[in-house]
């Protein structure tokens, strides 16, 4: 192992850390305030990459309106008609539009996976010194970073943030005090599809083979991000997110032999974060109430 | 009070007469007298997502835990009768990239201990993933199981010696008869069915309706939860053996973790709570997914090609169906209740008992 590709790999897992983050910060936020996995959240990503298809500067944006579209259709689809239905309906209802999402895909875009196109901005490459990187390695941790500066805003200076705020705490108690619910989970799942579509275009340019059930396992892996970061805290999702991408990395890096393992990995860090720290890194004690 | 005797009598009557009526038809179809290979297929196939669906009811339905790691249990199952059911001299042509295990390569069992033992082994497993994971809340326990059927999917595909990978094991011996099947379903699900009935069911479904209040009537939660979910994960591994002999062939893909929302769909249908419900379900939803095939080949009408019928859309229809079910009609077929004749014929005289809502799910 030389320096050299140690810091490469280094760069590597920062990046793919940060482009976690994205998307579990979807997650969390979500998870914070209805208490629900968006099993569609990987899928929304997905949608987002997969129907990419036209000159980049003109998609990222009809992308990243048709992804925040997405995200509130589901939303209003298959959450809200439920939401005082008991949890496992709940559950099985965002399964189902995840799975709704896959197949829609599939019919629409066949299984077979299809390129990325490719953005040259953010595909060629950079030379540091003797690394080469390209630009959309370089630039995610920073976009990352940025977009968390805005949510972190969003959610503790602005009025709509207090209300974020105040449901997450206690949803009945922010319903008397009149905050209009209905509005605030739209707002959430905006700002969490917005990153899902940036995550999106940044992951293609990373991964550029495209299909239906590619969403599926980022999205587990970023709610396990979200969870070992503690769930429902912002910064929290973005650190797991990093954690998440660098331990990923650095298995293949330094254990070849275990790359097949590397989905599963995910999992076993879940299980062990939920056995020994069930509230994640920041997350705040939680007690249940009978 | 004649009129009641009556009526009990008849009941006995009609129970079996239905037995006679339903053994007829499978030792005709058995007999090869009537249907075809396919439609013994698909009842064959009904029978095994039976086992799995009410294994997964089990779980899920009547003790309340959202677990979602069936197909991982069933591809433990299925690569048991795989490994020890195909014959000695057939190994070598299966295992010609990378060698099965010398130990393994000389053992070979029979069909039904190969079965058990892969039941066995799926409880097992269940068991250890249980110690840790059934501690979690419910939305935790699903990604957790889903997570875990998605770990043991992989290991699968990476230790080829004893796998091959993600070639998959061929030539696995098949069954001649449909009792096969049959039998094994209706010995699990009259296990099973027992088991509800039992005072460890009573306790599952305590525990299902309010955890606190079942623990305070001194019901021990972690034990029971472990024992629904490890017997849950038995009869998955019996329905995986099985799967394996029907198909004669194993896959790490057949086994990936979508495939557990088919069960999902069928408890919804059925009524996440009943039995009979679900062995309904299993053979609405296995068959209707066969019909429904007709959506994924191309249609033309009057000489002008549907652009709509494509492949894929078989599926679409049918996770529409489950967002449906779920969004609309919550209980299923049958809620928490069991088909009895006094259901039937209530419904037949239009007399309802109660309010029913699921009835909507019928018309599927």
């Amino acid at each position: 192992m030389t320096g050299e590709i140690f810091m490469q790999q280094l760069a590597n897992g920062i990046s793919l850390g940060s482009l976690y983050a994205l998307l579990a910060i979807g997650y969390t936020m979500v998870y914070g305030i209805l208490r629900l996995i968006n099993f569609a959240h990987g899928d929304i990503f997905m949608f987002s990459i997969i129907t990419f298809n036209i000159p980049w500067f003109i998609a990222i944006i009809i992308i990243i309106i048709a992804t925040v579209t997405l995200g509130v259709l589901v939303e209003k689809a298959a959450y809200r008609p439920l939401r005082n239905a008991p949890r496992m309906s709940i559950m099985i209802s965002a399964i189902g539009a995840s799975f709704l999402l896959e197949n829609l895909a599939t019919y629409l875009f066949t299984g077979v996976p299809r390129g990325f196109p490719d953005i040259k901005v953010l595909t060629s490459t950079v030379k540091l010194g003797s690394l080469s990187l390209t630009v959309a390695t370089l630039i995610t941790p920073f976009v990352t970073l940025v977009l968390l500066y805005l949510v972190l805003f969003i959610t503790n200076k602005t009025k709509i943030g207090m209300a974020m705020r105040a449901v997450s705490k206690d949803f009945e108690t922010a319903k008397l005090m009149g905050i209009n619910i209905n509005q605030v989970i739209s707002i959430t799942f905006i700002i969490g599809s917005f990153l899902a579509a940036i995550g999106a275009v940044l992951w293609g340019s990373r991964y550029p083979s495209v299909m239906p059930l590619m969403g599926v396992m980022p999205g587990l892996k970023c709610f396990i991000a979200a969870v070992l970061g503690g769930i429902g805290n912002t910064t929290g999702a973005v650190l797991g997110g990093f954690i998440l991408g660098m331990a990923e990395i650095m298995l293949i890096t330094f254990l070849p032999a275990f790359t097949g393992y590397r989905d599963a990995m995910a999992f076993v860090i879940l299980i062990v974060v939920l056995l020994v720290k069930p509230t994640g890194l920041l997350g705040e004690k939680v007690t249940d109430k009978v | 009070m004649m009129d009641k005797l009556r009526n009990k009598n008849n009941k006995l009557f009609l129970n079996i007469l239905l037995i006679i009526i339903f053994a007829s038809i499978i030792i005709l179809l058995d007999t090869k007298k009537i249907g075809d290979a396919y439609i013994r297929r698909i009842l064959n196939l009904s029978a095994i997502y039976a086992i799995v669906s009410v294994s997964m009811n089990l779980v899920n339905g009547f003790t309340g835990l959202f677990s979602l790691g069936q197909a991982g249990f069933m591809a433990i199952g299925a690569y048991t009768v795989a490994i020890f059911t195909v014959p000695l001299a057939a190994r070598a042509k299966i295992f010609y990239i990378t060698p099965q295990n010398p130990v393994l390569a000389q053992i070979e069992l029979p069909f039904v201990i190969a079965l058990i033992l892969g039941g066995l082994l799926a409880a097992l497993v269940a068991l250890l993933i249980g110690l840790p994971v059934l501690r979690l809340k419910s939305d935790y326990l699903a990604i957790a199981t889903l997570g875990f059927s998605e770990i043991i999917r992989i290991v699968f595909t990476n230790i080829k010696s004893i796998t091959n990978g993600a070639l998959g094991i061929k030539n696995i011996p098949t069954m001649p008869t449909m009792w096969v099947f049959f039998g094994i379903a209706i010995i699990s699900i009259g296990f099973m069915w027992l088991l509800i009935n039992s005072s460890y069911g009573r306790a599952f479904k305590a525990i299902r309706e309010d955890e606190v209040a079942a623990e305070a009537m001194g019901i021990n939660l972690f034990k029971h939860k472990v024992m629904s979910f490890s017997i849950g994960a038995f009869f998955a591994g019996i329905g995986g053996g099985l799967l394996a002999t029907l198909f004669a062939t194993v896959d790490p893909n057949q086994f990936y973790f979508p495939v557990t929302y088919n069960f999902l769909l069928i408890i919804v249908l059925g009524g996440m709570g009943s039995i009979s419900g679900t062995i309904i379900a299993s053979f609405v939803v296995t068959s209707g997914l066969e019909i429904l095939r007709f959506f994924d080949e191309p249609l033309s009408m009057f000489g002008v090609n549907i652009p709509l019928f494509r492949p894929g859309l078989r599926m679409v229809i049918f996770s529409i169906l489950l967002m449906v079910l779920v969004l609309f009609f919550r209980n299923g077929l049958l809620g928490q209740k069991e088909l009895s004749w006094k259901l039937i014929f209530d419904l037949l005289s239009g007399k309802k008992s109660r309010k029913r809502t699921g009835e909507g799910g019928a018309a599927q």
